[in-house]
């Protein structure tokens, strides 16, 4: 019996983790030691032009002044649109679960829509919405007698106008997965509350939100790691400018190994975006941790 | 969602999937089958093998764009010619291509002929990837160095020999509104600097304030190299290991392009301007440095009444320098892989290309400018009014620093320290002081090099 076992997780399992040792492991560890070359072009064509640095393409980076406005404009970026965009799915999810709603599927399929739709046709009907002279966002503020905003052209409002098409882009995904998270929550809660006279308010808070502590970490985990990867959005849009406002880490790490072939530069850019991404979520899911206790 | 995957888990597990699934997919591949399989598939692998092996030799080529989707119609003449010789002509996006082309020569895979825009052939040869081609040009009558312009023919010459053929030609000239500058007062294009910010005044003061006399984009280099080039500047020095853009001609070719935008003559953001030539129709912009690429979507777009309303000229000089004045010497080149095992058929190719037959239907096919000479007498190039003044620009254009380092050092580091400068976030000098630092921290690997004695072959 222990030996049929063993062989049903080999067969079923050893595939899978060949593929992943192959495709995974290999490439994230020799990405590791690459980091502390300073493999580029030069050593594409003959290795031993490659040097092994130690650790000076970290501290280069950290010397580096697009390094931290990269950062910084991620951080902004997931900070900003993160909550905002758990928020928005959030409220669609509330809206089409109430009982009042009709229509609910065509209306679930219409904000699911953006979340299906290419990114590179978003990106451009979107530049078209933002254009200073014939958008139509500036066209429509323009009845409130507000002066046209170049919004992908002003290095103040052009991080928010991408923040504000990722999250149109995005919350129909997060709002499905509410959805069902809210499916979840037994009728009986709200009936009892409700008999006890509890506002919808409180029914909210008590039932609700508690209820949905799972879902809410598993949206905000995934909505942080998928935004602290921000790269199409941007590089469609304003290809990091004006004046690298809206430069990403993930865009910056793309263009140096990529584009200039710098990939020892590149790779230890991957790996300071990776340690970021899993402090985040550590520290989210011992917020959650603790909530679910309290 | 968590609690319906759990007991969908148990349900599931419950069922005892694991234990009694089992056997049987092991059971049902048999092993005469599997054997039968295997067999088959070694079969089709040795027919695939053997069919490459007759008389004719493959040659690949690989083309960017355009380029790649017409040349297949300059292809069946070559193989009436050369019997012996089929063309795969594959196509590759010029966004990808050279991410292509590195990765392909990194897997062995590159194909025998290929397409480089010239600025890239420092880049391919510093790999290891391209052949040096001195051996091949002299002993062929078609390819010889005096057929093409002295400054495109450069851009192929690095210190260790010639690697790259010119294949088609661009340079960068003046686009201009004829009647916008002959409201201002010219009637004819500006030829030195001073008349080209005098005429942009003046144009500036005829429109209204929404509107710009020409367009300098932060996100466009060229034009400041170009300037830079004209005002004498060494961009690069020591060998072209440290940068040089401090430099005093450098700065004052830079600030001169940034005045433009400062004093509104120019718009400051880029994202204002999605289409150049509705610009240039509704009198928006009416100047801009650019290339051939635009004289065919100028002519789309400038129809009806303003189809003679727009002309272009070679570019000005500064003051006591010669008409026209300096611009890049730019197109692609046809290079031929080192590690080709074909290059004696590929050679043919390459030679075919440039013909000046060839070269000629090249242009009918995709407006692609000739390289060779002898082409522009095509009585269609002859007598296209906006080719004029790329011809005569074509005799005074140079190369820009052969090294592989240099894409990185204009495309990253020029155009933000441009903008930043545009936007007024720094001075020229200061902009250009952090430009020479980074210049100097990308040419570290150089300079190591060289201190190996450039031992970048395989």
């Amino acid at each position: 019996m222990k030996n049929n076992n063993f062989k049903a997780l080999i067969f079923f399992l050893g595939p899978a983790m060949l593929a992943i040792f192959v495709f995974f492991f290999i490439p994230v560890i020799s990405a590791f030691v690459i980091s502390f070359t300073d493999f580029d072009i030069y050593s594409l064509g003959n290795f031993s032009n490659a040097r092994f640095i130690g650790l000076r393409n970290y501290t280069q980076l950290f010397e580096d002044p697009l390094f931290w406005t990269a950062l910084q404009n991620t951080f902004f970026f997931v900070i900003l649109a993160g909550p905002l965009s758990v928020f928005v799915s959030l409220f669609a999810a509330m809206l089409l679960n109430a009982k009042l709603v009709k229509f609910k599927g065509i209306f679930r399929l219409t904000y699911f829509m953006p979340v299906v739709t290419t990114l590179i046709a978003v990106a451009i009907v979107w530049r078209f919405i933002y254009h200073p002279r014939f958008g139509l966002l500036n066209y429509l503020l323009g009845f409130f007698q507000i002066n046209p905003v170049d919004w992908l052209g002003d290095p103040f409002w052009a991080m928010p106008a991408i923040v504000l098409m990722s999250v149109w882009k995005n919350f129909g995904y997060n709002m499905i997965i509410f959805i069902a998270g809210l499916n979840n929550i037994p009728s009986d809660l709200y009936e009892a509350a409700t008999i006890e006279g509890a506002s919808w308010w409180q029914q909210f808070r008590s039932i609700t939100l508690p209820m949905l502590v799972p879902t809410t970490l598993f949206i905000s985990v995934i909505t942080m790691i998928g935004y602290f990867q921000l790269f199409a959005e941007p590089y469609i849009m304003t290809q990091g400018g004006p004046l690298n406002k809206t430069l990403s880490i993930v865009q910056y790490m793309y263009q140096e190994g990529f584009r200039w072939w710098n990939m020892g530069y590149s790779a230890a850019i991957a790996f300071v975006l990776f340690f970021i991404i899993f402090l985040g979520t550590v520290i989210q899911s011992l917020i959650h941790k603790k909530l679910k206790h309290t | 969602m968590r609690s319906y995957l759990s007991s969908r888990l148990k349900q599931l597990s419950q069922k005892k999937f694991f234990q009694t699934g089992l056997r049987n997919p092991l059971k049902s591949v048999s092993s005469a089958k599997s054997a039968c399989y295997l067999l088959f598939l070694f079969s089709l692998l040795f027919l695939s093998c053997n069919q490459k092996k007759d008389s004719q030799t493959e040659i690949s080529f690989w083309a960017m764009g355009a380029e790649g989707e017409f040349v297949q119609k300059l292809v069946p003449e070559f193989e009436k010619q050369n019997p012996g010789i089929k063309i795969k002509v594959q196509m590759v996006p010029w966004t990808a291509a050279q991410e292509k082309l590195v990765t392909a020569y990194a897997s062995d895979n590159s194909p025998d002929v290929y397409q480089l825009g010239n600025t890239w052939v420092p880049q391919f040869s510093a790999l290891g990837a391209i052949e040096e081609l001195n051996p091949w040009i002299q002993n062929s009558s078609v390819v010889k160095r005096e057929k093409y312009f002295e400054g495109i023919w450069d851009t192929n010459v690095l210190e260790s020999g010639v690697y790259g053929i010119p294949w088609y030609v661009d340079t960068r000239v003046l686009f201009y509104r004829k009647d916008v500058l002959a409201k201002a007062g010219y009637n004819l294009p500006p030829k030195t600097w001073e008349e080209l910010y005098d005429c942009s005044k003046k144009i500036k003061a005829t429109q209204p304030a929404d509107k710009y006399p020409i367009y300098i984009p932060t996100n466009e280099w060229a034009p400041f190299v170009i300037f830079g080039l004209q005002a004498n500047a060494n961009l690069l020095k020591n060998n072209a290991t440290y940068g040089n853009f401090q430099s005093k001609e450098f700065q004052t070719a830079f600030s001169f392009l940034i005045n433009f935008i400062k004093e509104k003559l120019a718009p400051m953001s880029v994202s204002q301007v999605t289409n150049i030539y509705q610009a240039f129709a509704g009198e928006y912009l009416n100047m801009y440095i650019s290339g051939p690429w635009n004289v065919n979507e100028f002519k789309k777009w400038m129809t009806g009444n303003l189809a003679d309303k727009w002309m272009t000229a070679p570019l000005p000089n500064m003051v006591g320098g010669k008409y026209p004045g300096v611009s890049l010497a730019g197109g692609s080149s046809l290079v031929m892989s080192k590690h080709s095992k074909k290059k004696e058929s590929a050679w043919k190719f390459i030679e075919y290309l440039s013909t000046p037959k060839t070269q000629a239907e090249l242009y009918h096919l995709i407006n692609d400018l000739p390289a060779v000479k002898e082409a522009w007498n095509d009585p269609l190039l002859k007598n296209d009014i906006y080719l004029k003044s790329f011809y005569d620009q074509f005799q005074n254009v140079v190369a820009t620093p052969k090294i592989p380092e240099w894409e990185q050092i204009v495309f990253s580091k020029l155009q933000q320290y441009a903008e930043y400068t545009a936007r007024g976030v720094m001075t020229v000098n200061e902009a250009m002081k952090a430009m020479d630092g980074d210049v100097n921290t990308i040419l570290e690997k150089r300079r190591w090099m060289i201190s190996r004695n450039l031992k970048y072959k395989k």
